[in-house]
C-alpha cells in the first residue's frame, strides 16, 4: 500500500514531504508507521534516519497512531488573548484526554498547533481540514457532539 | 460572465467560512430556487473582504449594500425583502452609533484604506481567470514581456521603492538585481507563503482571494531576473490557499499565459506548489529552501545568500506573497504613483491583520506612515467594551510591544524598529488593560522555544533559559537580578543566533521590560500580578458580607477546598486552592473577588516548604 503511494511521485528526495503527507492522510489512524518509513526509504534511496529526521522535525507528522478526527486548537497569542485556554480546558474535559492523546473510542485526537491564520475570528480550532472560529465553550462542545454523532 | 439583475458577493475567506459562510451560500441557492429567481441572481464566492469580526459578510450589487453577521436564518428574509421587493434589510446593516450604514463604501472600516495588493480581494471570484482579467489582470505581464527589457523591469521596481513585505523590509529590486546579474544557467523564484507569524493572515487571504495576482507578480519577477521555474511554498495549514493557487496555475497554463513562449515573447515559465508540514522556522528563507529540497527545515549561515546559492545551489529569490501582490499594480499604475504613497523610506501601502481586543478585527490595507492611533482607533474602531488600550504587539513573536505613548508613531519600517518593535509581516495584536505584560511576554517566549529548530545553541538553550526565568517570575519565585539577566540573555541571543527566528525572539521580552518594567518589578518584589492574570500571584476571596451561603461554590470546587455553612458563610482554604475559577464563575451573587498577590497563608506555606527542604539537605 505504501509502495503504491510512493509510485505516484518521482523518486527524488524533494518529494519526501509530499509522500509522507499522503501516507499520513490516507492512513485511517493518521500516522506514519515504521513499515511506511522503510518503504519510503527503499523507494527514494535515502536512509531511514533521514526520514525520521524529517518526520520528527515537522509538527504535523505523527509516528504514533491517532484518532479518526484530529482536533488542532490554535495556541498562538491572538487566540490566547481571546480565551483559548478556556476552550482547551473544555475540550479536555468533554473528551477526557490531555493534549496529544486520543479518545478511547479512537474518534478524536486533541492537539495544539501554531497560528492557523484565522486570527480575526479567534479563538479558532481546525478539525481535519475544517476551521471553526469565534469559539466559545458551548460552541466547542456543540461542534464535537455533532462530529461524534456523524461518525 | 452573466448579466443578471443582482450580484451577490459572499465573502468566503477563511474567517467567514469558519463562521458559516458556505452554509449561507447553500441556503441562498435553495431559497432563490423556491422563489423561482435563481436565474436573476449571480452568487459569487469571493476572497476575504476584510472585516472578519462582522463575519459572515456579503455585499449586494448594484446598490453595494453591505450586510454583516448574516446567519442561515436571515437568508429567507434577504431574498423575500431585498431581492424580490427591493427593500434592503436594515437590521443586517452596520449600525454606527445612531446611524445605519447601508453601502459598503460608507462603512468606516474601509474609509482610510487604500487597496493595492488587496484590490480584488473580496471583489472578484478568485477561481475565475476571466474576472481577474476583467479587472486588468495580466495586462502588466503583457506590457513587461513585450515592451520591456529585464533591467527596465528592475528599474521600475527600484523607482517604486517597494520593500519586502514579509518582515525585514529588504528592498525588492536589490534581490532581483543580484540574481539578474548572476550568469547561472538555472535560477529560481520562490513565493514565501509560509506565513507563520501568529496574528498575521494577509498572505493566506491574498492567496485565497486573488491567486492570479500573486502568480502574475511572480512571473514578472521571474522575467526580470531570468528565472524559468517558480515555487509557491505554502503552509500545509492553508489547504484552501493551496487549492486556489494550484487552480490559478492550471488556468494560466490552459490559456497560454504560462508555459512556453508567453505572449510570443520567447519567455518560458513554469511554477509548482510545495507545502510545508508545520514548522514556523520554514518562513526563514534558507530553512524554506531546505524544506523544498525535502530536508529538515534548518537554516544555514548566511552568506552565501540565496541570491547567490539558494535552491539546489542555484541563485534564488525568495519573495513574500504580499510583495508579489504589489508588482502588477506598480506596472499598471506606475512606479511614481506607488512611491507617492507612504513615507520617505517606506513606500506604498501595507496590509495589516488587526487582532486581539479590538472592535474591528480583520484585514486592512493602509498607506505606510499611518499612525497607530488611526490604525487602531479609526480603522480598527477602538477597543471592545469599556476597556482602555494598553499595548500593541507588532510583528508577532519577533516584534515588540508599543504603548499608549507611541500611538502617534507613524507605522513604517524605521520608526517601528527604533522603538523596539518591527513591521514583521503586519500582525497587529491589540491588548486591553486587563492583560499582564509579563504573562504575554512569557507566552511569546513559549512559542519561540517550541518553534526553535534547535540547530544553534543560543536559540535552543538561551530561549529556554529566558522562558525558565519568566516562569519563575510569574509563579512567585522571581529574584532580584532576574530582569537584568533576561536583558543580558536577550541581547546575546539576538547577536549570536543563526537566523531571524533566534535573532528576534527576545524582542517581546526586551520591549515589555523597556515599557512595562514596573510590572516585572511588582511580580518579582511584591509577588503580585496587578491584573490578576498570573495564577500564582493572585488569589480568590469570598466576601462574607455578600455571600448568601448557597454552597454552590463548595459543590463545584474540584479539590473541595471551600468549606462553610449557610450561617457561617463560606471560605476558601487558600493552600489547597488550584485557582480553577469555577467558584468565581458559578457564584450567583458575585461574592467572589480576584485579589492581586499571593495569599499570606500560601506564602507562609511556601516558606515552610523551603525551610523543610533546606533542613533536609543539611
Amino acid at each position: 500500500m505504501y509502495k503504491e503511494i510512493c509510485a505516484k511521485y518521482a523518486p527524488t528526495k524533494d518529494n519526501l514531504i509530499y509522500i509522507l503527507h499522503e501516507i499520513q492522510d490516507t492512513h485511517p489512524q493518521h500516522y506514519i508507521s515504521g513499515e511506511a518509513v522503510k518503504d519510503v526509504s527503499d523507494y527514494l534511496k535515502v536512509p531511514e534516519n533521514h526520514i525520521y529526521g524529517v518526520l520528527t522535525f515537522y509538527s504535523m507528522y505523527s509516528t504514533k497512531p491517532r484518532g479518526k478526527n484530529i482536533i488542532r486548537l490554535c495556541e498562538s497569542p491572538p487566540c490566547y488573548i481571546k480565551g483559548s485556554d478556556n476552550i482547551l480546558r473544555k475540550l479536555k474535559s468533554i473528551l477526557g484526554v490531555s493534549v496529544g492523546e486520543t479518545t478511547k473510542d479512537g474518534k478524536f485526537t486533541l492537539e495544539l498547533c501554531a497560528c492557523l491564520g484565522v486570527c480575526g475570528n479567534a479563538p479558532v480550532m481546525m478539525i481535519n481540514e475544517d476551521v471553526y472560529g469565534d469559539l466559545s465553550e458551548e460552541k466547542a462542545e456543540e461542534i464535537i457532539d455533532k462530529i461524534r454523532g456523524r461518525n | 460572465m452573466s448579466l443578471k439583475r443582482i450580484d451577490l458577493l459572499i465573502c468566503c475567506g477563511s474567517g467567514c467560512v469558519s463562521a458559516g459562510a458556505l452554509k449561507i451560500k447553500e441556503r441562498f441557492h435553495e431559497v432563490l430556487a423556491e422563489h423561482n429567481i435563481a436565474n436573476e441572481v449571480n452568487i459569487i464566492e469571493t476572497g476575504c473582504m476584510g472585516p472578519c469580526d462582522y463575519g459572515p459578510v456579503m455585499v449586494i450589487y448594484p446598490e453595494g449594500i453591505f450586510y454583516k453577521k448574516v446567519t442561515v436564518d436571515d437568508v429567507a428574509e434577504i431574498v423575500a425583502e431585498h431581492f424580490v421587493k427591493g427593500r434592503p434589510v436594515s437590521r443586517l446593516m452596520l449600525q454606527d452609533e445612531e446611524k445605519t450604514i447601508a453601502a459598503k463604501k460608507d462603512v468606516p472600516f474601509y474609509q482610510k484604506q487604500v487597496k493595492v495588493a488587496l484590490e480584488n480581494c473580496g471583489y472578484i471570484n478568485p477561481e475565475s481567470l476571466d474576472e481577474y482579467i476583467a479587472t486588468g489582470g495580466y495586462e502588466a505581464l503583457g506590457t513587461v514581456l513585450t515592451e520591456m527589457k529585464p533591467q527596465d523591469v528592475i528599474n521600475v521596481i527600484k523607482d517604486s521603492g517597494l520593500r519586502g513585505r514579509g518582515g525585514g523590509g529588504f528592498p525588492t529590486h536589490i534581490k532581483w538585481q543580484m540574481v539578474h546579474d548572476n550568469k547561472s544557467d538555472e535560477k529560481y523564484i520562490i513565493c514565501n507563503g509560509d506565513e507563520g507569524d501568529p496574528g498575521a493572515f494577509m498572505d493566506r487571504s491574498l492567496l485565497e482571494g486573488d491567486p492570479h495576482r500573486v502568480l502574475e507578480g511572480m512571473m514578472i519577477a521571474a522575467y526580470a531576473m531570468g528565472a524559468t521555474n517558480g515555487f509557491f511554498y505554502i503552509r500545509a495549514e492553508y489547504p484552501l490557499a493551496i487549492k486556489r493557487i494550484k487552480m490559478a496555475i492550471q488556468q494560466a497554463k490552459e490559456v497560454g499565459l504560462m508555459g512556453k513562449d508567453v505572449f510570443g515573447s520567447g519567455f518560458c515559465f513554469d511554477a509548482e506548489v510545495r507545502t510545508g508540514a508545520g514548522a514556523f522556522v520554514c518562513g526563514e528563507e534558507m530553512a524554506l529552501i531546505h524544506s523544498i529540497e525535502g530536508q529538515r527545515g534548518n537554516p544555514t549561515p548566511k552568506p552565501p545568500y540565496p541570491a547567490v546559492q539558494g535552491l539546489w545551489g542555484k541563485p534564488t529569490v525568495v519573495n513574500n506573497v504580499e510583495t508579489l501582490g504589489n508588482i502588477s499594480t506598480i506596472f499598471r499604475k506606475g512606479a511614481q504613483w506607488f512611491a507617492s504613497m507612504g513615507t520617505e523610506k517606506s513606500k506604498g501601502t501595507k496590509v495589516f491583520a488587526l487582532t486581539g481586543d479590538i472592535k474591528n478585527t480583520g484585514l486592512v490595507e493602509v498607506p505606510m506612515g499611518i499612525t497607530l492611533r488611526e490604525l487602531i482607533f479609526d480603522v480598527g474602531g477602538g477597543m471592545i467594551g469599556d476597556h482602555k488600550f494598553k499595548a500593541v504587539q507588532l510583528g508577532g513573536p519577533s516584534g515588540g510591544c508599543l504603548t499608549v505613548d507611541h500611538l502617534d508613531t507613524g507605522v513604517d519600517y524605521e520608526s517601528l524598529k527604533e522603538r523596539g518593535a518591527m513591521m514583521g509581516s503586519g500582525g497587529v495584536i491589540v491588548m486591553n488593560d486587563d492583560k499582564c505584560m509579563v504573562n504575554v511576554a512569557k507566552f511569546f517566549m513559549d512559542f519561540c522555544v517550541e518553534e526553535s529548530c534547535g540547530k544553534c545553541s543560543p536559540c535552543r538553550i538561551g530561549l529556554k533559559q529566558m522562558l525558565e526565568i519568566l516562569e519563575r517570575i510569574t509563579s512567585g519565585y522571581g529574584r532580584e537580578g532576574d530582569i537584568e539577566e533576561l536583558q543580558r540573555l536577550g541581547e546575546s541571543i539576538s547577536k549570536l543566533s543563526l537566523c531571524g527566528l533566534g535573532q528576534t525572539a527576545p524582542n517581546p521580552v526586551l520591549s515589555t521590560i523597556r515599557y512595562f518594567r514596573d510590572e516585572y518589578e511588582a511580580h518579582i518584589r511584591d509577588k503580585s500580578c496587578s491584573n490578576k492574570v498570573c495564577l500564582d500571584l493572585m488569589h480568590f476571596n469570598i466576601d462574607k458580607d455578600r455571600c448568601i451561603g448557597c454552597s454552590l461554590c463548595a459543590r463545584k470546587c474540584p479539590v473541595t477546598c471551600i468549606t462553610g455553612s449557610r450561617e457561617e458563610k463560606y471560605t476558601i482554604n487558600q493552600v489547597d486552592c488550584v485557582k480553577c475559577g469555577n467558584c468565581f464563575d458559578v457564584c450567583p451573587v458575585k461574592a467572589i473577588d480576584k485579589v492581586p498577590g499571593i495569599h499570606p497563608a500560601v506564602a507562609a506555606n511556601r516558606e515552610a516548604l523551603k525551610k523543610a527542604a533546606h533542613n533536609h539537605e543539611d
